[in-house]
């Protein structure tokens, strides 16, 4: 008896451990250095894809010289000390490869995407830009240049414009406030030394996740890590306080006249943050009220019933440090009035009944049953495991999330709603023709 | 950069699916109902498609955005299931469903966990036969539509330009009006016109079904014979007769509007990718715009610092003759004469000297490169296939690399000479006018 037991629990143990390993989507561990290496071997296609995000985003940097993390990232590519901005274009794309960097608020990604014969050449080119970046004047000219124009050809963009006006009210002074590409003004501050002082503080391995999904085994990676990135030394990052998001006590209402045929709304307020316990609960509404595309009530409101907009939605962005909630849609402008008050109502009613068992039904069905089509290849996967790692969720998080969504209540997401949807004191963007629109807000 | 995510897309497009070539199984029903199906294991998805050969290319003047509007209303109910349905059926498996409408076809596209991918074919059976299409459906609808057309285009300078230039540069082939429909036309729609339309075009002779994922073959083809199997063979549809004239010479238009950065786009009338110049066309396209190694980028926007964006584009996968596509976007101060003589002068180069051995090689490499990149994604090889098969037929996918295999330098000095000139050539211009100018 005691025997069976015995062999039955070992057995239970092996299913259980076997179980985690299939849904694990990579291999942690970390590295001597402190870097953590995020790795999974897929040999389907003879392909491998490299994501390393740096913790050097746009909140690492100070704000008068906004567009100094961003900077920094778009110019890694740009020259060597051993290549050109040329060769090193030249190298990659020769090979039908790509190799870009980025930066976002939260961090700077490198990515690479090789063919697997080419994967020694892909992790030569990703460590020289991440390491041996000369940051040359006229490269940096060049960057400032294109930066500043593209700043200026947003303003063709309705739906950005209005964005941007929305992200400065909402965060104020904190970082998600501004644009990660900074302003002309502040563009124009930034020197050479702050560019390689932000590289040398920030581009650093125990700043850095790698995540490496595709034909590649532990063996072969170490290989290359060893005599690519063997040399990137540790070192002690700076830290950086960052400014608190001002709550709104009333309306907020911006204007921008255009001549436009469309009304661009955004209606929102601050959201929460990534780590918030009612994250769960509150996609799970927000899937509802109009995340959930021809599911939720907003479409189905405003687009299906009233033909009043081809596109309507809302939108937590929880972020690590602070987050916002927004409803964005475009309508004539002649309409504009009607949709706020509609987009309101709905926020309204979010709060004040209990969703119907189907809607909550329904939101938890697609939440959980689409989670296989969020991790289908090698490039979500690579993506995918970077945000897990940055956000502390754990490799196993893919197990741990049906039962998050499953545990929500129709009480959650009504206590949800009444905390975080406020339809008194939002923050409202409207650019459009404002005299066709005749505005009551 | 809008315009660089396009060509990328486009090039990605013509590559991935030739390694399929070998994998894919073509079934044809009784009733004419084709099926194309890729088995891919690598994960636990799939996605089922249903693709219909009628695009904007099948309307008439007057009655434009009959099809894009009828994919809309695709979604709206049918005589069994009610005006949600066919979403909420795929949401709640936690799928996720849509659709396309271009000159040459419309699709159809569910992605679902492989477990769960039998779920849309009852019902992509049901509304290819059972529609629902009331005037009060249809005509809400339509505002829909318009809303679509105002954000996409009429309040989008550059897009608002390419709709000019289409319209410039066709004079008796309906690629000249947009797939969306003009605007006065979605006004005076006629309901009963897009029920003839649907009666016309969606039988299952004119539709293909496309399934690529973690599938079993036999199951799922079964599966489809059962749902569809039945559905009568319609009329055959109308074949599309016309034929551009001749050109004479450049033909431009101008567009001023409210914009910021001055704007240029020639297009040049070309064969299709089927053509014995497809392939050197698609390397032209290539060496000039491929990368940031490509000669536009290079020229204009990195060494003359005259653009902040260029890029060149030829669109082959084409039912008939459309177009080789070249861009730029001015920086701020920068006269788009000089742009425009900026691009120009590349292609000039071009046909002056062939390009080197080596970018030839570079077009061909990634070539290859981006046909097994592209089967990371079972969404995108099925997208490639279907486009395929609405225009040269999915088995020119075979052909294509080693047609681009054997393209040299030579050849695509020749097809630039001889598509790259006035003849064959529309410009449109965006002339930004300033803010509140016009309010």
């Amino acid at each position: 008896m005691k025997r069976k037991l015995k062999y039955l629990t070992l057995l239970m143990a092996l299913l259980f451990a076997s179980e985690v390993f299939a849904a694990r989507l990579t291999d942690r561990e970390v590295l001597p250095n402190n870097m953590v290496l995020l790795h999974a071997e897929r040999k389907a296609i003879p392909i491998v894809t490299v994501v390393l995000a740096v913790k050097a985003g746009s909140i690492a940097e100070p704000a008068e010289k906004a567009g100094l993390a961003y900077l920094t990232a778009a110019l890694l590519n740009e020259g060597t000390k051993k290549r050109s901005s040329r060769e090193i274009s030249e190298a990659i794309e020769f090979v039908g490869g790509s190799l870009s960097a980025s930066a976002g608020a939260d961090y700077a990604t490198v990515s690479l995407s090789v063919l697997k014969k080419d994967i020694d050449l892909g992790f030569d080119l990703l460590s020289d830009v991440i390491m041996n970046p000369v940051f040359n004047e006229d490269e940096i000219r060049r960057k400032i240049r294109i930066t500043k124009n593209r700043l200026i050809q947003q303003n063709e963009e309705p739906g950005v414009v209005a964005s941007i006006a929305f992200s400065k009210a909402v965060f104020g002074e904190h970082p998600y406030g501004r644009q990660v590409q900074g302003s002309p003004e502040s563009l124009d501050l930034i020197s050479r030394q702050d560019i390689v002082d932000f590289h040398s503080a920030f581009f650093v391995p125990d700043n850095a996740i790698l995540s490496v999904v595709g034909d590649i085994s532990r063996e072969e990676l170490g290989a290359l890590l060893k005599k690519h990135l063997g040399n990137w030394q540790q070192k002690s990052i700076p830290s950086r306080s960052l400014p608190g998001t001002g709550a709104k006590k009333s309306p907020v209402v911006i204007k921008e006249n255009r001549d436009l045929t469309q009304a661009n709304i955004i209606l929102g307020h601050i959201g929460i943050t990534r780590d918030n316990p009612d994250y769960y609960a509150v996609l799970v509404m927000n899937y509802i009220l109009g995340g959930g595309g021809f599911a939720s009530r907003l479409m189905d409101n405003i687009r299906d019933s009233r033909g009043l907009a081809y596109d309507v939605h809302s939108y937590f962005a929880a972020n690590r440090f602070s987050g916002s909630f927004q409803v964005g849609l475009q309508t004539k402008n002649e309409s504009a009035n009607t949709a706020i008050n509609e987009v309101l109502k709905e926020m309204q009613r979010m709060r004040t009944e209990y969703v119907s068992d189907r809607e909550l039904q329904d939101a938890r069905a697609y939440l959980t049953g689409s989670l296989p089509l969020r991790i289908d290849s090698n490039s979500k996967i690579a993506g995918f495991v970077i945000s897990l790692e940055y956000h502390n969720l754990g490799m196993d998080y893919v197990n741990k999330y049906p039962a998050l969504i499953n545990g929500v209540s129709k009480e959650d997401v009504l206590r949800v709603a009444l905390k975080y949807l406020d339809p008194e004191n939002y923050i409202l963007v409207v650019v459009g023709s404002l005299g066709k629109a005749n505005l009551r807000y | 950069m809008k315009y660089s995510i396009i060509v990328s897309l486009f090039f990605i497009l013509l590559l991935a699916t030739h390694a399929l070539a070998l994998q894919v199984d073509e079934y044809v029903l009784d009733n004419g109902l084709k099926m194309l199906i890729v088995e891919d294991h690598k994960a636990p998805t799939a996605t089922f498609q249903v693709w219909y050969r009628v695009g904007s290319r099948n309307e008439k003047t007057g009655k434009t955005g009959l099809s894009h509007l009828l994919e809309h209303m695709m979604f709206k109910g049918t005589k069994n299931y009610g005006p949600k349905t066919f979403s909420q059926t795929i949401q709640r498996a936690g799928g996720t469903d849509n659709a396309f409408t271009s000159k040459d076809y419309t699709g159809y596209f569910e992605l679902l966990a492989s477990d769960r991918i039998s779920l849309p074919i009852d019902l992509e059976a049901d509304r290819m036969q059972n529609l629902v299409l009331s005037n009060d459906s249809v005509l809400s609808e339509r505002d829909v539509v318009t809303e679509e057309r105002r954000l996409r285009y009429e309040d989008d300078p550059q897009s608002y330009v390419m709709e000019e230039v289409f319209a410039a540069a066709f004079k008796n082939h309906p690629y000249r009006w947009p797939v969306i429909g003009w605007m006065s036309d979605l006004k005076t729609l006629d309901p009963g016109a897009l029920i003839e339309h649907y009666k016309t075009y969606y039988a299952p002779n004119n539709a293909v079904i496309i399934v690529v994922g973690d599938v079993n073959k036999k199951e799922i083809m079964e599966k489809v014979r059962q749902a569809f199997g039945s559905i009568p063979t319609g009329p055959a549809a109308p074949a599309v007769q016309a034929e551009e004239d001749e050109q004479k010479g450049e033909r431009r238009v101008y567009i001023n509007k409210e914009a910021e950065l001055p704007y240029i786009m020639a297009v040049f009338k070309t064969p299709t990718i089927s053509h014995e110049d497809g392939f050197a066309l698609d390397v032209l396209g290539s060496i000039l715009s491929d990368g940031r190694s490509s000669r536009l980028y290079r020229s204009l926007v990195y060494d003359k610092q005259i653009a902040i964006s260029a890029w060149a584009s030829y669109e082959g996968v084409s039912k008939d003759p459309f177009l080789f596509f070249a861009g730029a976007t001015a920086g701020q101060g920068k006269k788009i004469e000089d742009v425009e003589a900026a691009l120009l002068e590349e292609l000039e180069k071009i046909k002056q000297q062939p390009p080197s051995a080596q970018e030839v090689r570079r077009a061909i490499n990634q070539a290859e490169a981006s046909f097994i990149m592209q089967q990371d994604s079972i969404y995108m090889q099925a997208r490639i296939l279907g486009s395929f098969e609405m225009t040269v037929g999915w088995r020119f996918i075979d052909k294509y690399l080693e047609g681009i295999r054997k393209v040299t330098p030579e050849d695509v000095s020749r097809v630039a000479k001889k598509y790259l000139i006035d003849e064959k050539k529309t410009t449109g211009v965006l002339v930004p006018i300033a803010k509140g100018a016009r309010s």
